[in-house]
């Protein structure tokens, strides 16, 4: 037989799935999940996605369902962990099939949310209650509520720089080099660790800073009106150009192409790496490495980004992950339930030492020394997300993504040609082509 | 002869002898059946199905897609034209990935003679052969993640490499993987180290399925192995030679794992398909992503294609 009929029945075949393939499912429902009344009468099982696969294997998630299980009894609810939480959920919603209650990717654009969850409410009734809900507001109705909040720092070796002679905290990034510079003139340890090969810590951790040096919580919405995100004196500039400082100077690790996380927070706790920039959550991962090392878990400490404003710190709080309802989930009343439950009275996000979403609920212990220094905290604003992403994601910069920070290493150790202020310009010019196409 | 005529005539007519028998029972027999002529399909179906959904529907899809604006989540999508082609062709610094391969394909060429060094020599007689062969073979069978975070540790400054290096005087200080060609070598050094194991045994194969008294004749008549090498194994293993250079051509072009989870791409160790992945997954750009994947079928294709016309795949004839 020929070979042609083959080839054309393959290629009929392909045809007829492909366009089977591009009709998507049906249109989710509009209506908002509200939760049961009736919390003894509420039912039914729902699934419950999350990235904290530590937490679901150690039963941890186990027991905050069985506290709710006491108030909502004949809710069923069940885990399920996932490691490449972003890869994975993301290729699931192009299905109707993305649990009940889950995380909101960061590739979902936010103009989109209503084509996947569940309004949760008019987000002038949910901000009366809670934190960061600008986040997911899209046209006036909120999508999600965050796990917690973390505020932007430095976690440090405190035993360290004070070996180094260093008492206070530093006000300014030229102060901060100065000392890491002391820090490598009194010990052996690295005094800036960057976790360049694990890359997520040079993402949004040094983004989120933005708002931390001019004291302005619109300040990550200023970069969708902006031609010169990293013009001279803008936060970006500032924040890039102490990481290139540092790693200019020599401050950091020697071999960056090579880091490990899980490895950074043992050497911290032990004092052969001197700080970290991340947020107020390692802060307590980095205490549980320093007690498993033996070490003072006092010794770690946590400071703000080295800037004043007018003679104050500031640090930006920002939202974690936010939990929203699926709006293909059949059993949307009992899934708000277990939503709200888990914000308002599991006490979740203290145990992490994150800001709870709650606006009534206290500052966790770990900032505690914010509190003390009259750090001033800055809540981000998330106002034009939407349009910042969208330029972001045309000009392929990455502001929440590792490799141009990475490339900005690469530059400060020479293994790429070219001068910083090279980079800046480049940088910013991709930014105005891309606002120019995408932002309005 | 005439033995072979006699067998051969039965033969030659069993089928009217039974129809005739059968056809008291059914008017025809299977032979004609028109079920039959789809017999064949009805056992090609499985493997058809198979082929079809796993290979022809994606590569659909992604043409379909390299036509659109898709992100890649959004139910919506708009069909842009070639404006992701246009993009693509417009934009140098796409393509200037596509030299960090000549690192890889360097290799290849080094992997391809370390292959046929050992395939050769161990094709004959030697002690411990079989033991040679499998540890020449042993790095293909490992899953090319562990590979990657086994030689994560090897060229970690301070690390294996660095300590070996030491023992003989080396200043073993380097940071392998912190400079643009001193990482790409030594991802490059990665690959060939677990595909050689692959080209040895496809040589090996090939080799081995010389007939064995052509060596024999040419030991009589005097030949070296060199000569043998030159007479008789190049031209008898030419087929194999043939599609491995095209597998590192196509392999070079396509290299993804190892430069990915050794450094992710950065310090300039990015290459094409990786750049198609962070523009699909970090950018959500599915659809440019796309045009980049049909972009390298086609250049894959095409480089094949100019190869097999520059270097035809003759009948190997030793004899």
């Amino acid at each position: 037989m020929s070979r042609k009929p083959l080839s054309a029945a393959a290629l009929l075949a392909t045809a007829m799935l492909t366009i089977a393939g591009c009709s998507g499912g049906a249109a989710p429902s509009t209506e908002t999940a509200v939760a049961p009344s009736d919390a003894s009468k509420a039912s039914g099982t729902i699934t419950v996605l999350t990235n904290r696969t530590d937490l679901v294997q150690d039963g941890t998630m186990g027991r905050y369902a069985a506290a709710f299980n006491a108030i909502y009894p004949k809710v069923t609810v069940k885990f399920q962990g996932i490691t490449d939480y972003e890869g994975e959920v993301k290729i699931g919603m192009n299905t109707a099939d993305y649990g009940d209650v889950l995380l909101i990717p960061s590739a979902i654009a936010k103009g989109d949310y209503p084509k996947f969850f569940a309004p949760l409410g008019s987000t002038a009734a949910m901000s009366q209650k809670y934190r960061f809900t600008g986040k997911t507001d899209v046209k006036g109705m909120t999508y999600g509520i965050a796990n917690f909040g973390s505020v932007n720092g430095f976690v440090y070796n405190k035993a360290l720089w004070t070996k180094a002679g260093i008492a206070n905290w530093p006000t300014s990034p030229a102060q901060f080099l100065g000392d890491l510079k002391e820090i490598k003139a009194k010990s052996a340890a690295a005094p800036y660790y960057t976790n360049y090969k694990d890359g997520w810590p040079l993402s949004s951790q040094w983004t989120n800073s933005a708002g931390s040096v001019s004291c302005d919580a619109k300040a990550s919405d200023a970069l969708a009106g902006s031609d010169k995100p990293w013009g001279e004196g803008s936060d970006l500039h500032v924040i890039d150009t102490l990481l290139y400082d540092i790693v200019h100077e020599g401050l950091s690790e020697k071999d960056p192409t090579t880091t490990n996380w899980e490895t950074s927070k043992t050497e911290l706790a032990k004092g052969k790496v001197g700080s970290m920039l991340l947020g107020s959550w390692a802060v307590h991962q980095v205490r549980d490495a320093a007690t498993a090392a033996g070490q003072n878990p006092d010794d770690i400490g946590f400071m703000p980004f080295p800037a004043q404003k007018n003679g104050a710190f500031c640090a930006t709080l920002v939202s974690d992950y936010q939990l929203a309802v699926n709006a293909h989930s059949k059993n949307k009343a009992a899934a708000r339930a277990w939503l709200d439950w888990f914000t308002d009275k599991s006490g979740f996000a203290t145990k992490e030492g994150g800001v709870s979403a709650l606006k009534a609920a206290a500052l966790p212990s770990v900032l505690k020394p914010y509190e003390d220094n009259d750090v001033k905290l800055v809540e981000r604003s998330d106002a034009k997300t939407e349009q910042v992403n969208a330029i972001d994601n045309a000009a392929e910069i990455g502001l929440a993504k590792q490799d141009y920070r990475q490339k900005l290493i690469d530059l400060a150790r020479g293994a790429q040609q070219g001068s910083l202020q090279g980079y800046f310009a480049d940088l910013d010019k991709r930014w105005a082509a891309a606002a120019a196409v995408a932002g309005s | 002869m005439t033995d072979t005529t006699q067998k051969a005539a039965p033969a030659r007519h069993p089928a009217p002898v039974r129809r005739r028998r059968h056809d008291t029972v059914s008017s025809r027999s299977w032979r004609d059946h028109p079920l039959r002529r789809i017999t064949p399909w009805l056992f090609l179906l499985a493997p058809l199905a198979l082929l079809v959904t796993f290979t022809y529907v994606p590569v659909g899809n992604m043409i379909y897609y390299s036509f659109t604006d898709w992100d890649g989540v959004s139910p919506d999508r708009n069909f842009t034209g070639l404006h992701n082609y246009a993009q693509l062709f417009t934009r140098p610094e796409l393509f200037r990935v596509f030299f960090v391969s000549f690192y890889y394909l360097a290799a290849s060429a080094v992997q391809i003679v370390i292959a046929l060094y050992f395939a050769t020599i161990l094709s004959f007689d030697l002690r411990l052969r079989n033991l040679f062969k499998g540890i020449l073979f042993f790095p293909y069978l490992i899953n090319g993640v562990a590979i990657g975070f086994v030689f994560l540790y090897f060229f970690q400054d301070g690390g294996t490499l660095d300590s070996i290096l030491s023992w003989f005087g080396a200043g073993g200080d380097h940071a392998w993987l912190g400079e643009p060609e001193s990482a790409n070598t030594s991802l490059a050094g990665v690959s060939v180290w677990r595909f050689t194991g692959l080209n040895f045994v496809l040589f090996l194969g090939a080799i081995q399925s010389i007939p064995g008294e052509l060596y024999e004749a040419a030991q009589l008549d005097g030949a070296t192995r060199r000569q043998q090498f030159r007479h008789i194994i190049a031209p008898g293993i030419r087929p194999v030679l043939g599609l491995s250079v095209i597998l590192a051509i196509s392999g070079s072009l396509a290299v993804f794992e190892i430069p990915y989870i050794m450094t992710g791409g950065s310090t300039g160790t990015s290459t094409f398909v990786i750049q198609s992945v962070k523009l699909a997954f970090q950018f959500n750009k599915t659809g440019l992503a796309s045009a980049c994947a049909v972009v390298l079928l086609l250049v894959i294709l095409m480089v094949t294609w100019i190869q097999r016309r520059l270097v035809p795949d003759d009948k190997v004839d030793l004899v």
